[in-house]
């Protein structure tokens, strides 16, 4: 399959020719294929950020190239301004960015921007509202009278309406309580099954990450040194460590019981996994 | 018995004003805290959890009810200093707390405040960056720190002022796994090598299950108070109110549920999940 999304030998300086010269990005290689939630895991300051605002055109490359569907964004202005709508872009506390005086309003500027008439804009915004289950009442609201958790839903409508085919999202749950977490994870899923959507997503926690995405890239000092399926990339339990990621912390009891001597698989990363791993060891596994 | 550090009694609080308003954000809240006790506040979003914490220094002041503090009640405004200095707090976000573009003159700003004399703010800048683990930083920029050290910073230009108490509220909810570690570290020496009362809002549970106490909230109101593993293996209740046990938890609960089983419900941490683990399938293998 060809990818949707791809980087191609990307590097990024910060600051070039200056004292504070730096290098975020070296060389990476990303691929991104179409339909796959992709997780991306790193250190504050691994170069995450800096690379996934190249994949919708917020950064140029300093050099290398990021293609979608093949041809460089960057080789027209109408390449870029395509790439900018099909790549919608959700960034880290997004309720910040909230700033029209209804809900509505808050959701339609996106579509608003691309040109749209006034009835498929009308469609999209409660489509969008739909799939962050915020119910019709709401829409008419002031978005500063929201929770910290529908703000958020509110923010990230704002992006799906422009009905992106890539979805990347900058630590979506950062500060929510576990509701809220599953709610946004759920909502990500429901707009991914409905519309075949790319989904990528920024996150510290491999808890969340190993129950959500079916590929994972782990970006350490600007490089991608591991990725693959989560249960491939968690057992390099400690390449990741040195890296200051951790692993989930069923991997953890896993491993630990593989060192005490236990017959268990230790590629198990979620609790489902290890429910049934653990009831197969005492026969139980069938029922 | 030792006067409390804090004490509330029948604590209601309500954002629109008056005792009555609507919704009651606080709604009848008895918490004692003792002199070097180590006490979490969890909670999810909206459960009031950040609201009591206001009242902690007077930051606000009850609709209904007290809240005294070392034995001054916060709505005597003469002693509205002597509370602040007795209990002093930290935010979420570090960059919101820092002021100075050194580290050290951040963290002189307060006793500076206090009218502390200069040699005198010397030694106490000096112990509150040793005790933080931040010495080494002393003349750097705070805004080219880590978020983990900044938060630190931001932890010792409280402890300047040398509360009897520190009240955080989710101060790590900005930090990657690393950040977070460094700022439980941080927590809990305090606490233990320097006697600080520390109470902490959080809900992270892996963070709640480290302190000697653990209150949930949930609608204004304190649902369960104990020791973690007694508030951690009540399980059902924890998930009824939007909250999570740690996997390890989980997992022993769905084991006893489709397995038949009957592990116990606190296992807080990966060694205590793996040694219960090991002992079941050592037993069903002799068995």
């Amino acid at each position: 399959m060809d990818p949707i999304l791809e980087t191609r030998q990307l590097t990024h300086v910060y600051s070039p020719n200056t004292p504070f010269e730096h290098g975020a990005l070296l060389g990476v290689d990303l691929a991104v294929y179409p339909g796959e939630t992709l997780g991306i895991i790193g250190r504050t300051g691994s170069g995450k950020s800096t690379l996934i605002q190249h994949l919708n055109g917020l950064l140029k490359p300093t050099s290398g190239q990021v293609l979608l569907h093949g041809s460089d964004i960057w080789a027209s202005k109408e390449a870029t301004r395509a790439a900018r709508f099909q790549v919608g872009l959700v960034f880290q506390y997004p309720e910040y960015q909230l700033f029209e005086e209804t809900v509505y309003q808050d959701i339609a500027f996106g579509p608003k921007n691309m040109s749209l008439d006034k009835d498929e804009i009308d469609r999209r915004v409660r489509e969008a509202a739909a799939f962050v289950e915020l119910p019709e009442d709401v829409l008419q609201t002031s978005p500063f009278e929201l929770s910290g958790g529908q703000k958020r839903r509110v923010a990230i409508a704002g992006v799906i309406a422009m009905e992106p085919s890539v979805l990347i999202l900058d630590e979506p749950t950062a500060g929510l309580d576990p509701a809220g977490v599953e709610r946004i994870l759920a909502n990500l899923q429901a707009y991914h099954n409905s519309k075949n959507a790319t989904i990528i997503i920024v996150s510290h926690s491999m808890e969340e990450m190993a129950r959500t995405v079916d590929r994972l890239v782990v970006i350490h000092n600007g490089a991608i040194p591991l990725q693959g399926a989560p249960g491939e990339v968690f057992a390099h339990e400690s390449e990741l460590e040195n890296m200051g990621l951790g692993i989930p912390q069923i991997t953890r009891v896993f491993h630990r019981l593989r060192a005490m001597g236990a017959e268990v698989d230790p590629s198990v990363y979620t609790v489902e996994q290890a429910r049934r791993a653990i009831l197969a060891a005492l026969g139980k596994g069938a029922e | 018995m030792e006067t409390p550090i804090i004490k509330t009694e029948e604590l209601r609080f309500s954002y629109t004003g008056a005792e009555g308003g609507t919704p009651l954000v606080l709604d009848g809240v008895d918490l004692e805290i003792a002199p070097g006790s180590f006490v979490a506040v969890l909670g999810h979003n909206g459960s009031g959890k950040s609201t009591l914490a206001k009242h902690l220094n007077a930051i606000l002041l009850p609709a209904g009810g007290k809240v005294y503090v070392a034995g001054m009640d916060t709505a005597e405004e003469e002693k509205l200093l002597d509370i602040r200095r007795t209990v002093g707090m930290v935010f979420q976000n570090p960059d919101n707390q820092i002021v100075a573009n050194v580290v050290e003159e951040d963290v002189a700003f307060a006793p500076e405040n206090l009218g502390v004399p200069s040699e005198g703010i010397r030694k106490r800048v000096d112990e509150a960056l040793k005790a933080v683990g931040m010495s080494e930083y002393a003349t750097h920029a705070p805004h080219l720190l880590s978020g983990g050290q900044k938060q630190r910073v931001a932890i010792a230009g409280v402890i300047a002022m040398r509360p009897k108490c520190i009240v955080m509220d989710e101060p790590t909810a900005m930090l990657d796994p690393v950040g977070r570690q460094e700022v439980m570290e941080t927590v809990k020496s305090l606490n233990r090598w320097y006697g600080m009362t520390v109470v902490l809002i959080t809900h992270h549970m892996d963070e709640a299950a480290q302190a000697g106490r653990v209150v949930v909230m949930s609608q204004g109101k304190i649902i369960l108070d104990g020791p973690p593993k007694a508030v951690f293996s009540r399980v059902d209740e924890l998930e009824a109110v939007g909250l999570a046990a740690p996997d390890t938890v989980e997992l022993c609960r769905q084991l006893n549920r489709e397995g038949g089983l009957s592990l116990p419900l606190d296992c807080l941490d990966v060694e205590t999940c793996a040694q219960a683990l090991y002992s079941l399938l050592a037993q069903r293998q002799r068995a």
